[in-house]
């Protein structure tokens, strides 16, 4: 049997210890005669563990916490906007589209009035109500405080409404922002934790508005407006009372208004 | 996803070794191995269920460190490896060792990008010549003729032009 003829890429392979056995034989007998030959395998084989000694420190060293996998896992699964973010754009698209059903028929299908309300209501309800660390800015405690303030910027009276007797606490409030103008939050609770979001602004019509029923997947909110005041309660989905509770709240201002 | 820690993670250091070897940087390489892991997490499910997992994130990781060299060719990041300050090489050799590690880590710097990577999979990595073809997407045959190139390139430029070996290619390190 002849020897096939030697060539580089076996070469490359007995530097890299791939040659298979046979072939490898045929390579020795061909390097025994071939001294500059061996000598290149022989440099070849030095440099490669040169560069494999060189580098193999990094496989001792201790992988850093960021390219830890189950936290780059960890990291993808959790949402990429806060949770409370998707909940208020889904509020939105809700409210947005039963404000759209409401006016159905209308050239404008941008939800006005107390839909307009009920909408920023429930958005409010979404982003701030599920708020564990800083639901209010400012503490129940300053209930005249709260009260002075929104009157303020409402530039009209408004009332902190006492929903104790329902068994709903006063939490605090906060000034939220609206396409419409500043509009005054307030937040209650009771005992179980369950939350109730108030939002009051000044309507563009003057007078009343009756009373609307809004409802989304997470939240059912009642909105209304009385002498231009618009306001609307916004609570969970399953909450049973919310309805009584807004017309006490509707009736209570009404008289003290 | 847990067969996915399972046959990723103990992949890890050697995907930190080859990106250390690439960039030289630690900070750099470990960059790199951070963006390789967080889309090999994300094309998860792309992968070819009969593949090779090392095979498909070296892929990973070389296709994005080659993006990284271009960017920074373009960016004109310069430094000649002699100015290189030790700190930032692989390994703080031992004062005995040091002369032939900076002598083969500039003769590593000075070959060409394709022939680096090729010497790298198959010497340090341990990659088949079919394996270094599919991560790097290039015929077996330019594999082998590459490799051999790259090796000779080496010898030349530490045994046969001495210590002064030219840096001819921007050595891929952080601008500061």
């Amino acid at each position: 049997m002849t020897a096939r003829p030697i060539n580089e890429d076996d070469l490359q392979a007995l530097v890299d210890d791939r040659l298979d056995p046979a072939r490898g034989a045929e390579f020795e007998a061909y390097l025994a005669c071939n001294p500059d030959a061996r000598a290149r395998v022989e440099r070849l084989r030095i440099l490669g563990r040169d560069l494999r000694s060189a580098f193999a420190p990094v496989l001792a060293e201790p992988v850093p916490a960021r390219l830890n996998l189950a936290h780059i896992l960890e990291a993808r699964r959790r949402p990429r906007r806060p949770a409370w973010q998707a909940t208020a754009a889904a509020m939105l698209l809700t409210l947005g589209g039963l404000g759209g059903w409401a006016l159905h028929g209308a050239l404008a299908p941008v939800p006005a009035g107390v839909d307009a309300l009920a909408q920023e209501a429930g958005a409010s309800f979404a982003v701030y109500a599920p708020d564990r660390s800083r639901p209010v800015e400012l503490a129940a405690g300053d209930r005249d405080e709260i009260a002075r303030w929104f009157s303020a910027r409402l530039a009209r009276p408004v009332e902190v409404p006492d929903l104790s007797a329902a068994g709903y606490r006063l939490m605090g409030g906060r000034l939220v922002a609206t396409p419409h103008g500043p509009a005054g939050l307030l937040m209650y609770d009771d005992s179980r934790g369950t939350r109730l979001v108030m939002l009051m602004r000044s309507m563009a019509e003057p007078g009343d508005a009756p009373m609307r029923e809004h409802r989304s997947g997470s939240a059912t909110g009642y909105a209304w407006a009385k002498d231009g005041l618009g306001y609307s309660l916004v609570g969970p989905a399953d909450l049973a009372g919310l309805h009584p509770l807004a017309n006490e709240i509707r009736r209570t201002t009404a008289t003290n208004t | 996803m847990s067969d996915m820690i399972r046959l990723v993670e103990p992949l890890i250091p050697a995907l930190r070794r080859y990106a250390r070897a690439l960039l030289r940087d630690p900070a750099d390489a470990d960059d790199l191995v951070q963006d390789c892991l967080v889309r090999a997490v994300s094309r998860w499910h792309q992968r070819r269920s009969d593949g090779d997992t090392r095979t498909w994130l070296t892929a990973i990781l070389h296709n994005l460190a080659v993006s990284q060299m271009r960017r920074r060719a373009r960016r004109g990041a310069h430094m000649s490896v002699e100015d290189a300050p030790e700190a930032s090489l692989a390994v703080a050799p031992s004062q005995d060792g040091a002369l032939r590690h900076r002598d083969l880590m500039a003769a590593l710097d000075a070959l060409p990008d394709e022939q680096r990577s090729v010497l790298l999979l198959v010497t340090v990595e341990g990659l088949s010549y079919a394996e270094a073809a599919q991560v790097l997407a290039i015929p077996t045959g330019t594999v082998m003729s590459r490799l051999s190139r790259a090796r000779d390139r080496m010898i030349r430029l530490m045994d046969g032009e001495g210590v002064t070996v030219p840096a001819k290619r921007p050595l891929l390190r952080r601008v500061k």
